[in-house]
């Protein structure tokens, strides 16, 4: 008898609970009462990509959605390719990735019939200034060249106290410990814009093409920023490259620029990005950089990621349309940017990359 | 085959009536004087205390059957050495998992309040904000998933068993099961995706198909334990069944079913904690938001593993010059405790009523 | 005898199915009937549509361009050390886990007292429920850390093993970390069914063996053992299969690269493949996603063909104890 009156009760059960569950919505969740509110948007924009800009999106998604109550914004760190594909596909209405559409593999094309024939735009909008760290005890500060870097990673450099090292860092007392290089083992936006930069300013001492898998078989690896900000940790004598929001407590290498030893800022890595040339052949309203990796400008710092924004000139739907522009247009707004600069620790656009952004977003419309 | 085997074996012994075996505190007392024995030179060399311990083990495995040997018999040693073993092995897993449970507690205790358990991340910046939306994900989810699969697995597992001896079917299905047990989580993902793109268009991304990618993984989980339970059911139990008339499929739900209930559930409960901490599967297929979602069949789902593991790995920035944590990691480890207590709850109630459903044994 | 498990059918030969044999079945008996054989045919097309998907979408990542393979050239320079990275992360963690799990599943069942046997077989069941990525944190910022001077150990006192060659890790993210890690993760699975196995051997089997005098662990070897040993080897490839599928904690734990090499404990280690799918899948271009489900393409085959190996062995033994 007991066993009916317990199958009995399943269902029931079940079926309160449901109710329970759907009945109410999170505590910080106000939107429902319809009084207070704010902003002309509503509906759902959904967009995914690169996994380096989550936390700026998520900055960017609060602010945005705190101005227009009824809107939600749903991004998937996916990673960038992935984001591009799902753009391409129609599966996202906008992507984040952390290089611009290429077009040896045909993307740019078949992104532009994606979108009905016009070019795709893309705006940089998330610029992380990539450190060099280091866990070194006793060495607090230190200076590198870029040429010096590559032999470092190579493997060609492996004491602390290689006179190569020594020359560029006469105050430091330089121990003998092994150089221990970690780099990423998952492919990354980070390693390409790092390798990019071992190739363009390595003067020839950075031998392997720029890629997002590191090139050389062997040696220390960390998965993702964390993973390896945590093996840099773990160990004595080790160095690697990381977003230098997530350095902590590592020791940050100050890279030569010009003549001098710069450490990474965010006015450094904007201000190279705003000399930089763009990439040629592409439509006005497609930002892709190429950056000046050899900038010597005072106080430049030219090891940099930057993700873009991809999104469609017109869109069909005029709710989408009017939902890319409204977040898009708040992204590179320089509040959009400041947001991300202080929960992602993202270098803000310079003021005139960011009006011609804001000039390119604003043309987005229904057919 | 056995009994004459230990007859055979035992004659000899059995011809002594009164063998002699060591005292009941010998156990002990080799404890204690391998611990003492390790500790000479450990202390003699400076060793920390897991070398000693380590020492003090190998010594008591050696001198307690030794002397078991030397006062009874070649048996009793090998008892004495396998018993030994036994509580060694268990002695020595504890650590681990005592110390990953301890870590988890230590690190997601603080985070928990009641603020972290009814809020989402809509509109959050910085610390605070919960996982109510997460929460709700996984139960969802993870419970459609269940549905799912548990069915499926359980008359899958009983064809195998009981319908499908030695025919085609049984056998490929048997294989093919095994082979599941090798899809990478993320190809379940993508399979789940490209389904239901077919099906409704590029733009598709559910909570359900979260479900469907959760229940390829758990099928055969589910389909495996179940399995090997039934087959231990006696024969005598199901004939003693026909014999008094009793059709077939009501000696399966009422005969063999509740025999092997408490392994089926332990199955179900290791394949529903086989899944639940997916995450790579349910990102591709569910997407990821920072609201509450309750519509299993549109639009994204947040998941607890999927919210930990993006909490770690873009935790945000620690609010600068305290040298703190970034807020994430704090809150990825207080979603981590609360999807263990989830389990943890999921498989006490499960075997509650698998004490209420079991036969009673006489 | 009769009780025995067998998985096949010595001979193949028709099998006396008692209630077939009974005159006509009820409409009940063909709706169960039914249900169970839809089961078994759901899976079949579960699993074919796995494997159409996989075949379609893996098939154009065996000839790329070479670039997609960096740093290696070709397929196959590109899978054999992640083959080779799964299979020693995999055989590593059942060498440890196995002995353990059983010994802690007999505890439970044979030999620890109830009061003990029941919250320490909970605490077990519990360590399922962790998320991989919590294994991953614990295993990269706590035990890796730890058994740093247990590697300078194996490598100052083992070096003259190819596995313990060094040079030691000084982060301690090596394979032999993973493979702890991994069979910590594992442990659970095995130690929950071949525990509910081993309760269930017949009481009647134990009773006799140990009337007849035998110590425990006789009448553990002579009776609980032939009763279980289908089950322990269907326990232990559940371990064997998660272990092989396993994505976030080698990713999070293991300093990967692309190279074989048996050595243990430096800080060049091969990746799995499910793990190296995990971390290259979120940036992959569409070109190296078909690579990488080709590598989960070849995980598949290799998990059957360790599943085709165990099976057969199994009943091989098992015809010889039935002979």
């Amino acid at each position: 008898m007991k066993r009916t009156s317990i199958r009995r009760a399943v269902v029931p059960g079940i079926a309160v609970l449901v109710l329970a569950l759907s009945g109410c919505a999170a505590g910080n969740d106000d939107s429902g009462d319809g009084s207070s509110s704010s902003g002309a948007l509503s509906g759902t924009l959904n967009g995914g990509g690169s996994s380096a800009q989550e936390s700026a999106q998520g900055a960017w998604r609060a602010g945005f959605q705190s101005a227009n109550d009824a809107v939600t914004v749903n991004y998937d760190p996916v990673g960038s390719g992935t984001g591009r594909e799902n753009f391409i596909s129609g599966a996202y209405v906008f992507a984040g990735s952390d290089s611009a559409l290429s077009t040896d593999e045909g993307e740019l094309d078949k992104a532009t019939e994606r979108c009905g024939g016009a070019s795709p735009i893309e705006v940089p909008a998330y610029v992380s200034p990539i450190a060099v760290v280091y866990n070194l005890e006793g060495v607090d500060s230190l200076q590198l060249s870029a040429p010096l870097v590559a032999e470092i990673f190579d493997g060609k450099v492996t004491t602390w106290n290689d006179p190569l090292i020594a020359d560029q860092n006469p105050d430091a007392d330089l121990p003998d410990t092994t150089i221990t290089p970690v780099h990423r083992s998952d492919d990354s936006g980070t390693t390409s814009n790092f390798t990019d930069y071992l190739e363009k300013a390595g003067e020839g001492k950075w031998t392997y093409p720029h890629d997002g898998v590191w090139p050389i078989k062997g040696g220390e690896s960390g998965d993702g920023t964390s993973g390896l900000v945590a093996a840099v940790k773990a160990g004595d004598g080790t160095i690697g490259y990381a977003d230098e929001s997530q350095a902590g407590d590592l020791g940050v290498a100050a890279l030569k620029v010009g003549s001098e030893y710069n450490l990474p800022t965010a006015e450094g890595a904007a201000k190279v990005l705003a000399e930089s040339p763009r990439t040629e052949g592409r439509d006005p309203v497609d930002m892709a950089i190429d950056v000046d990796r050899t900038a010597t400008d005072s106080g430049a710092y030219p090891l940099m990621l930057t993700s873009y924004l991809i999104a469609c000139q017109t869109y069909d739907s005029a709710s989408d349309a009017d939902l890319v522009k409204g977040y898009l247009a708040y992204v590179v707004s320089e509040e959009g940017q400041q947001a991300a600069a202080d929960q992602a620790g993202s270098a803000p656009l310079d003021s005139k990359l960011q009006q011609e952004a804001a000039g390119i977003v604003d043309k987005i419309a229904a057919k | 085959m056995s009994a004459t085997e230990l007859a055979v074996q035992d004659v000899n012994a059995s011809l002594r009536l009164a063998q002699p075996k060591l005292p009941r505190w010998a156990p002990a007392l080799v404890g204690v004087l391998a611990v003492a024995a390790a500790g000479l030179p450990a202390l003699l060399l400076g060793w920390g205390v897991v070398p000693w311990l380590i020492l003090a083990g190998v010594v008591f495995l050696v001198a307690l059957p030794l002397w078991s040997l030397a006062v009874e018999n070649r048996r009793a040693a090998v008892d004495r050495l396998m018993t030994s073993l036994v509580w060694t092995t268990f002695g020595i897993a504890m650590i681990p998992l005592i110390w990953l449970i301890w870590t988890v507690v230590k690190n997601g205790a603080s985070v928990i309040s009641v603020e972290f358990l009814t809020y989402d991340m809509r509109n959050i910046i910085g610390p605070g904000g919960g996982i109510y939306h997460a929460l709700l994900g996984t139960l969802l989810v993870t419970g459609a998933a269940a549905l799912i699969s548990v069915p499926v697995g359980l008359f899958a597992a009983i064809y195998l068993v009981e319908y499908g001896k030695g025919s085609r079917l049984a056998t490929w299905v048997t294989f093919l099961v095994d082979v599941m047990t090798g899809i990478p989580s993320i190809v379940a993902g993508l399979f789940a995706l490209a389904l239901f793109v077919l099906i409704f268009g590029p733009e598709i991304r559910l909570g359900f198909g979260g479900s469907v990618a959760l229940s390829l993984l758990m099928i055969p989980v589910v389909v495996r334990s179940t399995e090997e339970m039934l087959r231990l059911v006696p024969d005598d139990l199901r004939e003693a069944s026909y014999a008094l008339g009793v059709p077939k499929w009501r000696t399966i739900t009422k005969v063999v079913l509740p025999t092997s209930l408490g392994g089926i559930i332990t199955g179900v409960m290791l394949a529903v904690a086989r899944v639940i901490g997916e995450t790579a599967p349910l990102l591709v297929v569910a997407g990821k938001t920072d609201s509450v979602n309750l519509n299993l069949f549109s639009e994204r789902m947040t998941t607890l593993p999927v919210y930990i593991y993006y909490q770690f790995t873009q935790p945000g920035i620690a609010p600068a010059g305290t040298g703190g944590e970034a807020p994430g990691i704090a809150r990825a480890w207080g979603a981590a405790l609360v999807l263990i207590a989830i389990v943890m709850v999921l498989n006490l109630i499960a075997r509650i009523v698998g004490k209420i459903y079991a036969p009673k044994k006489g | 005898m009769s009780a025995t498990p067998s998985l096949a059918p010595p001979d193949g030969g028709p099998q006396v199915d008692p209630a077939a044999a009974r005159t006509p079945r009820s409409r009940g008996d063909r709706a169960f009937a039914g249900t169970a054989r839809a089961a078994g045919i759901a899976i079949l097309v579960a699993l074919a549509g796995v494997f159409v998907f996989l075949t379609l979408e893996g098939l154009p990542g065996l000839s790329q361009s070479a670039d997609t393979y960096t740093p290696n050239t070709s397929f196959l320079s590109y899978v054999a050390p992640l083959l080779f990275g799964t299979v020693l992360a995999a055989v590593l963690a059942l060498l440890l886990a196995v002995p353990f799990a059983f010994g802690i599943a007999l505890f439970i069942s044979h030999y620890a007292p109830r009061r003990l046997a029941v919250p320490v077989a909970y605490v077990v069941d519990l360590l399922a429920a962790v998320p991989s990525v919590v294994f991953g944190l614990w295993g990269a910022r706590s035990l890796a850390p730890y058994l740093v001077g247990a590697h300078d150990w194996l490598a100052a006192h083992l070096g003259w093993l190819p596995f313990f060659e060094g040079p030691a890790s000084v982060t301690g993210r090596t394979v032999f970390t993973a493979g702890i890690v991994l069979a910590i993760m594992i442990l659970p699975i095995i130690t929950a069914i071949s525990r509910e196995i081993f309760a269930q051997t017949p009481r009647l089997n134990e009773e006799a063996a140990l009337a007849l005098g035998a110590t425990r662990w006789a009448m553990i070897r002579l009776t609980v053992f032939p009763y279980a040993r289908s089950g322990m080897v269907s326990a232990v490839m559940l371990g064997l299969g998660r272990a092989l599928g396993e994505t976030m904690a080698v990713a999070m734990v293991l300093s990967a690269s692309p190279v074989v090499t048996l050595n243990l404990i430096s800080n060049t280690n091969p990746a799995t493949i499910a793990s190296n799918i995990a971390s290259s899948f979120t940036e992959a271009t569409p070109a190296k996603l078909h690579v990488l489900i080709a590598t989960g393409l070849v995980l598949f085959a290799f998990t059957f063909v360790v599943n085709f190996a165990a099976r057969w062995i199994v009943g091989r033994s098992q015809r010889r104890m039935a002979r």
